[in-house]
């Protein structure tokens, strides 16, 4: 259990345990997977087939750009023919219609524009506190999205200097990147 | 292009809805609208389908719900555009008409949320918009994004979380009218404000529920509409557009740009002046999937100043009686959000509208004939936006 993708597969195991426990029991005892619904009482099948999804996505067209996260740095992709910086990276061009890219690397240096509280999270961030996301205007005019680390949300202001950390997020143990206060 | 009218219009009871399946529940749409058309299942010609589905367990809703209505082997299709679904579905059956390819269309939404559990829920939803970039590492949310527009929008034009409640409790008190809404109940700003937080600023109470739900449309070609009713409403104008999928990719986070292209194109094809939309309609439906999202989307319609909006909400002239009523069947705040249902219950609740026949106590009074659907999917992902006129266009 080095990084969150198997901590994250025992969290959600364990998670379903017990509900699944009791319609397991049910299940056996009655014949049916049929349960009485927590809120209604109506009658409600659980499903007795899983799908368990984990996409596989293929990235060769933005390997660069990903992989210069290893080197510590945030990147863009630019059109060596019309200058133009796409951030998300994209390896094509619609505007000239060529596929020429180049690697550019962002600053680390921008200021806040909004953000916002994840109190409520989805079931694959459940096993984290409450975090903030934010949008920072770097200074190349890019706007990158990622989490911002801070102590105290309330001391969040929009045009607040930010700077870009590339590392890998304590826990999960892969690389990804914030923000916190310049 | 041929005239399309609406000749008959069902919704089913939306909430939380344990004691139904999803062909089931598009069936109480479906029969519904057919009785209200005075028309039976032979009288389709096809018939399309609004569901986001994913939460729920069917992966071919068009298929399942065409065999239960007996429609089998009319052809009908799923269309999907996030929490825009359902007005997406209506353009679809609107375009077949138009275009002489079919004379009678039935267009029913419908969502089975509650299948699966809320934190699935808040997973799958907060995945619509660019997963990769967006969610994989940061795991946004659905409310964490408009969030994200509530925090610019009120650090720049000193709204409060008491004005982003007040829309709550204006949809809360319609809602509590509407038989078929997913609340019965009002709320008070107090009540509002001390709701826990879901995605600050955003709170519990200014949030559209998981919502289970079914509404259905029977649209007519001008040739054949007669056969049905005396009395149609005509779907006047259609605009759309789209917003980026990564929300970096926008310039600023005070309103959506699709939906103020989405408007000005459905304005320009009415013949209706985009300065002042105000006068032109009776009564509007504003995409409240959050509270915020009502204020920004007054002002991406042109319907208050961009930066009053909420000056408008805190005056109360949303209400009927005000200068424009805004989501008078609860909206998705107070009647539910069943995603692919939602668009077609906009136009359900404006048709009985513009025909005076809504329910005791939220009644518009209707002088100018016209009314506005705006339906949004994700984040401003999509944007459809209808104009209903009881004139024929
Ligand atoms: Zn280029």
């Amino acid at each position: 259990m080095k990084t969150v993708i198997l901590k994250l597969k025992r969290f959600l195991d364990g998670l379903f345990e017990d509900p699944l426990k009791l319609v397991d029991d049910v299940t056996d005892s009655s014949g049916l997977p049929v349960v009485p619904d927590q809120k209604t009482g109506d009658p409600i099948w659980v499903d007795v087939r899983e799908i368990r999804m984990r996409y596989t996505i293929p990235i060769k067209g933005v390997h660069p750009y990903i992989d210069s996260l290893r080197k510590g740095r945030l990147a863009a992709a630019k059109c060596r023919s019309c200058g133009k910086i796409y951030f998300p990276p994209q390896r094509d061009c619609p505007r000239c219609r060529v596929s020429d890219m180049e690697v550019h690397y962002l600053s680390p240096e921008g200021e806040l524009v909004t953000w916002t509280v994840i109190n409520v999270k989805p079931l694959s961030f459940m096993h984290h506190k409450d975090y903030v996301v934010g949008i920072v205007r770097l200074r190349d005019g890019i706007n990158v999205l990622a989490w911002i680390d801070i102590d105290d949300p309330a001391k969040l202001d929009v045009g607040m200097r930010m700077r870009l950390v590339v590392d890998k997020r304590p826990d999960e143990n892969y690389i990804t990147y914030w923000f916190k206060p310049a | 292009m041929r005239r399309v009218a609406i000749v008959g219009v069902g919704i089913s009871r939306y909430g939380y809805r344990s004691d139904s399946n999803l062909a089931e529940l598009a069936w109480e749409a479906i029969n519904e609208a057919l009785n209200d058309a005075g028309a039976g299942v032979e009288d389709i010609d096809t018939y399309i389908v609004g569901n986001a589905g994913v939460w729920s367990s069917e992966p071919l809703p068009a298929v399942v719900i065409g065999e239960y209505a007996g429609l089998q082997p009319k052809n009908g299709i799923r269309v999907e555009a996030a929490c825009a679904t359902g007005l997406a579905a209506t353009r679809t059956g609107y375009s077949l008409i138009a275009s002489g390819e079919a004379d009678v269309v039935l267009v029913v939404g419908v969502e089975k949320m509650n299948e699966s559990t809320t934190p699935q829920v808040v997973e799958l939803i907060g995945r619509a918009g660019n997963y990769f970039w967006e969610f994989e590492n940061f795991g946004l949310t659905f409310p964490g994004y408009y969030a994200m527009y509530a925090t610019a929008y009120m650090k720049r034009y000193g709204a409060t979380e008491e004005d982003l409640c007040m829309v709550a409790v204006k949809n809360h008190h319609y809602a509590s009218l509407n038989p078929k809404a997913h609340f019965q109940k009002r709320i008070t700003v107090e009540e509002c404000m001390s709701s826990r937080y879901v995605a600050w600023p955003i709170k519990l109470y200014d949030s559209s529920p998981i919502t289970d739900g079914a509404a259905a449309l029977i649209l007519a070609s001008e040739d054949v509409a007669g056969k049905f009713t005396d009395s149609p409403v005509w779907i006047k104008s259609w605009g759309y557009a789209n917003g980026t999928s990564n929300l970096s990719r926008r310039s600023d986070f005070i309103g959506f740009e699709s939906t103020v292209v989405a408007s000005r194109m459905a304005y320009k094809r009415a013949g209706i002046d985009p300065d002042n939309p105000v006068k032109f309609f009776d009564v509007v439906t504003v995409h409240d999937a959050f509270t915020i999202a009502e204020i920004i989307g007054m002002g991406d319609l042109g319907l208050a100043k961009r930066g009053e909006e909420y000056k408008l909400v805190r005056e109360e002239q949303t209400y009927i009686g005000g200068l424009i009523p805004v989501n008078v069947d609860g909206g998705l705040k107070g009647k539910g959000h069943p995603i692919g249902a939602t668009g077609v219950g906009m136009i359900v609740d404006l048709v009985k509208q513009l025909q005076q026949r809504a329910d005791k106590g939220r009644q518009a009074p209707i002088s100018r004939g016209m009314a506005l659907a705006h339906n949004v999917g994700g984040t401003g992902h999509y944007v459809f936006t209808a104009v209903l006129s009881v004139d024929k266009p």
